[in-house]
């Protein structure tokens, strides 16, 4: 079947099947490799990207499924308000291997997005549903908090 | 059964743009960039370029997986260089073992072998620039200093950029024994630089194994035997092609593979594969009668590797005898990025991208299979989405290249996460018999440790002097405590479960052990645990300093709120010392949650001191996810878990406060990415222990 997807403000029609993950459609026919798979059951959030702002698990949602949203991935999330996540990202030197961080980042841009000031609750139950290996658990928390107070600096 | 593409299916398969597919051509890892640009450079050595437009090109010969070499280790070379550090650029370096040494990324020996080489490396460079120099200006080299990147002759006011001089430099001869910086001197080495590699790892172009891209690749998962030990006894490929976008169904020495134009595509057909199994031997192995097996070779004989005094006879005059046995279970590595790699198989060449620890043994494996020396194998290291210890084997290497080699098209073979679970070498399960005596003021005697567990290096037919297998007896064998009288013996209990290297190795198992013990016999003696560690630790200062040092941090003996509990471990290893103190309470429903964990450490000099935290944080974390829910079970001769739901890891609503303390130090830095895992289950087990008014001796403590 033939979808049209707006991924990162680009237009794109795919030839896939209706089940194909959006996951996979992103990584292997359009080559945007920066989300990751992780387990492919929604369990560890290395896919996280934004449907219309919305985090989503992009190795659950079906390219059937996306619909008329828009997608956004960590490619392009440099466009959007989230600039300030992966700037305080930087600032907070969080990546170790890196592979979880594309997930990590886009979940919390899209709680930053929500909720401008999370408490710590909602940073807790944002964040719980994704996996590092690393350990870098807290530098997150301390990133997350420095893009909510406004930045790099 | 055909299991190869015709080259007009090839052709068709390579223009997968056809079947509404966009390919963008990809290459993460870098081909060696080219030594030879139109302007002559400088290149001493295999470590370092400097280029007319003063670019400082250092090559990484370590794989990257977290921990930082891709800029600790460049420090390390632009500090004897004195180069302006913000021109440096790193690559990472191909396979060759020729050139860049032993490339093995294990051990948490990046920094402490490369030491000296790295240190010769840069020196080499900046002698032969000082020495361009002072040609030019027709001064004496020693009267030429550098700073920043540049050669300075104060008399004369004259100062030289490291490109103006890389030409001239290029035509000197490369002194053997450069002199080296007075460490005093230091300028890189000893900050916390950013690290080099945060950028890509933010914006999504840092290039995993898994992210690899080749004109004309195909994917592929292989349907493995869940038995270990099992091959495939029939199949039948007829469903599988019938998948759209199945181009191939192969039969490979690990099992049958499924290769297609996408990931996807590779999985369903992987559903859709008829196969029929041949369990083999062990299909009726259990994780309980492992246990009992264990339980039962404890009584047996044994290989001692270390005996001083007389344990037995100490222990018969003995006022107070104690006796425990510790166990832990088998632990999978579960690397966020599943086990993969990129392989082309050609008439006369191979050319594989792996995220591998070890990529001297992915030559050698490729070769075998491509029927190439291994020099012949081009192997790429591309960044490792973790490895601890998992990325130092080659079987997702050989998967790839077996099915390249049998397509004939570049082919990318991803692990699932249930393949990458339940196909992994595991951390050994181990089973313990610890006895100690006191004599009658409550002095510690007697200590014997008697270690049960498979041997890593014995089930790959490793021959072991005696039965003694040393590595399985590390942080047992080289307890430092002061005991006059001490037995600690081994006894190899190999099972069908393939086992590997798991962060810190067996250092992880003797670690619990030892250090839960110790509290017993704390207990007994009626002895604080930190003054009972420190009498028996006189003769290891390192050891001592670090449980000082954590002791202080953490406020030792400081009253805590209500229901909070201390735990206290010191170890070493890889030639580091650390302690670390774990605060825990119990939930209403038992549950312990960790709050809060200070650790110190002793490495030598730390060449980027936030880099060695980063690995503290890290080898706590990953330490942490074992101790409280890691458990790897077995049943039927497979393994139970499969995914993050059953094999569960720490998650960020139950990330302990972590602090880190290095210790001063200006000896040669020491292993960093593996020390700071052993102390942290026995920590967290002596603080529920506490908690709870009973002994913790069995891991995952949440079982």
């Amino acid at each position: 079947m033939s979808f049209s997807l707006t991924i990162n403000g680009k237009s794109y029609t795919v030839d896939a099947h209706p089940d194909t993950p959006l996951l996979w459609l992103l990584r292997d026919y359009l080559n945007l490799t920066g989300t990751k798979y992780g387990c492919g059951q929604g369990l560890c959030g290395s896919c996280t990207v934004h449907l219309d702002g919305e985090s989503a698990r992009s190795c659950q949602t079906s390219v059937a499924a996306v619909g008329g949203r828009k997608v956004t991935t960590i490619e392009g999330l440099a466009a959007t308000l989230g600039h300030r996540v992966q700037q305080a990202w930087i600032a907070e030197q969080v990546p170790q291997c890196g592979y979880c961080q594309s997930g990590q980042i886009m979940e919390a841009a899209a709680l930053l997005a929500k909720h401008a000031k999370p408490t710590p609750q909602q940073v807790g139950e944002a964040m719980s549903g994704l996996i590092c290996r690393c350990g870098t658990y807290q530098a997150i928390r301390l990133a997350i908090a420095r893009a909510a107070a406004g930045g790099a600096q | 059964m055909r299991t190869e593409l015709t080259r007009r299916e090839f052709l068709r398969s390579g223009a997968v743009g056809g079947a509404g597919l966009v390919i963008a051509f990809y290459l993460p890892a870098k081909a060696e960039p080219k030594r030879q640009g139109t302007k002559p450079s400088f290149q001493p050595n295999a470590w370092l370029q400097i280029d007319p437009e003063d670019n400082v090109t250092i090559w990484v010969g370590k794989s990257e997986m977290g921990q930082g070499v891709r800029t600790s280790l460049p420090m390390i070379v632009a500090e004897e260089l004195d180069a302006d550090w913000t021109r440096v650029r790193i690559e990472p370096a191909l396979a060759d073992t020729q050139k860049y040494g032993n490339q093995l990324t294990g051990g948490s020996t990046s920094v402490r072998t490369s030491w000296e080489r790295l240190r010769k490396a840069g020196a080499q460079a900046r002698a032969m620039l000082i020495a361009a120099a002072a040609q030019n200006w027709g001064v004496a080299p020693d009267s030429c200093r550098t700073e920043n990147g540049s050669v300075i002759h104060e008399l004369s006011g004259r100062r030289a950029r490291y490109g103006s001089l890389a030409e001239a430099a290029a035509k000197l001869p490369v002194p053997e024994k450069p002199p080296l910086k007075n460490p005093r001197d230091f300028r890189i080495i000893g900050q916390s630089l950013p690290r080099l590699d945060i950028p890509e790892k933010v914006d999504g172009s840092a290039g995993f194994g898994i992210d690899v891209r080749v004109p004309g690749m195909l994917f592929g998962v292989v349907a493995r035997c869940p038995v270990f030990g099992g091959k495939v006894a029939r199949f039948d490929a007829t469903r599988a092609k019938a998948v759209k976008g199945v181009r191939a169904v192969a039969p490979i020495s690990s099992g049958v593979a499924v290769i297609a134009d996408s990931t996807w595509a590779a999985m369903e057909g992987r559903k859709a594969l008829d196969v029929t199994w041949n369990e083999g031997p062990h299909a009726a192995l259990t994780s309980a009668e492992i246990s009992r097996r264990f339980a039962r070779l404890a009584a047996g004989p044994a290989a001692v590797a270390r005996e001083e005094g007389d344990a037995e006879a100490a222990l018969k005059r003995a006022a107070r005898k104690l006796e425990a046995v510790y166990e832990v279970p088998y632990l999978a590595h579960a690397t966020m990025e599943p086990m993969n790699a990129t392989a082309y198989v050609r008439p006369g060449s191979c050319e594989v991208w792996a995220p591998t620890q070890f990529p001297s043994m992915a030559q050698q494996v490729a070769g075998k299979i491509a029927g190439l020396p291994p020099e012949k194998v081009t192997v790429h290291i591309t960044l490792l989405g973790g490895g601890f210890g998992r990325r130092a084997e080659a079987d997702y290497v050989a998967d790839a290249v077996e099915t390249s080699k049998a397509v004939g098209a570049p082919v990318q073979v991803l692990w699932t996460r249930e393949d990458d679970m339940q196909h992994d070498v595991y951390r050994p399960a181990s089973y313990h018999v610890l006895r100690a005596g006191l004599d009658a003021d409550g002095r510690l005697i007697a200590w014997t440790h008697r270690v049960v567990a498979p041997s890593i290096g014995g089930q790959r037919g490793e021959k072991l002097e005696g039965g003694l297998d040393t590595s399985a007896v590390d942080g047992a064998a080289d307890l430092p405590y002061a005991i006059p009288n001490l037995r600690v013996d081994y006894v190899m209990a190999n099972t069908a479960v393939p086992t590997g290297y798991w962060r810190s190795v067996y250092a992880s198992q003797t670690a619990f052990a030892n250090e839960c013990f110790l509290d017993e016999i704390a207990a007994a003696a009626g002895k604080d645990p930190v003054e009972l560690r420190r009498a028996l630790l006189n003769k290891a200062p390192h050891h001592k300093a670090v449980l000082e040092l954590v002791a202080e941090k953490s406020g030792w003996g400081q009253a805590l709120p209500a229901g909070r509990f201390r735990g206290l471990a010191v170890h070493g290893s890889f030639h580091s010392c650390v302690a670390e103190v774990a605060e825990v309470s119990l939930a209403k429903d038992g549950t312990p949650q960790v709050h809060r964990v200070v650790c110190a450490i002793d490495c030598g000099l730390p060449v980027n001191p936030a880099g060695v935290a980063s690995q503290m944080q890290s080898g706590i974390v990953y330490g942490l996810s074992a101790a409280l829910r890691g458990k790897i079970t077995i049943d039927k001769g497979r393994v139970q878990q499969s995914n993050f739901d059953d094999y569960q890891v720490l998650r960020f609503n139950e990330m302990p406060q972590v602090e880190v303390h290095i210790v001063p130090s200006s000896e040669a830095p020491t292993g960093t990415g593996e020390p700071g895992l052993p102390p942290i289950a026995p920590a967290v087990a002596n603080a529920v222990s506490a908690a709870r008014g009973q002994r913790v001796r069995k891991l995952p403590i949440l079982a």
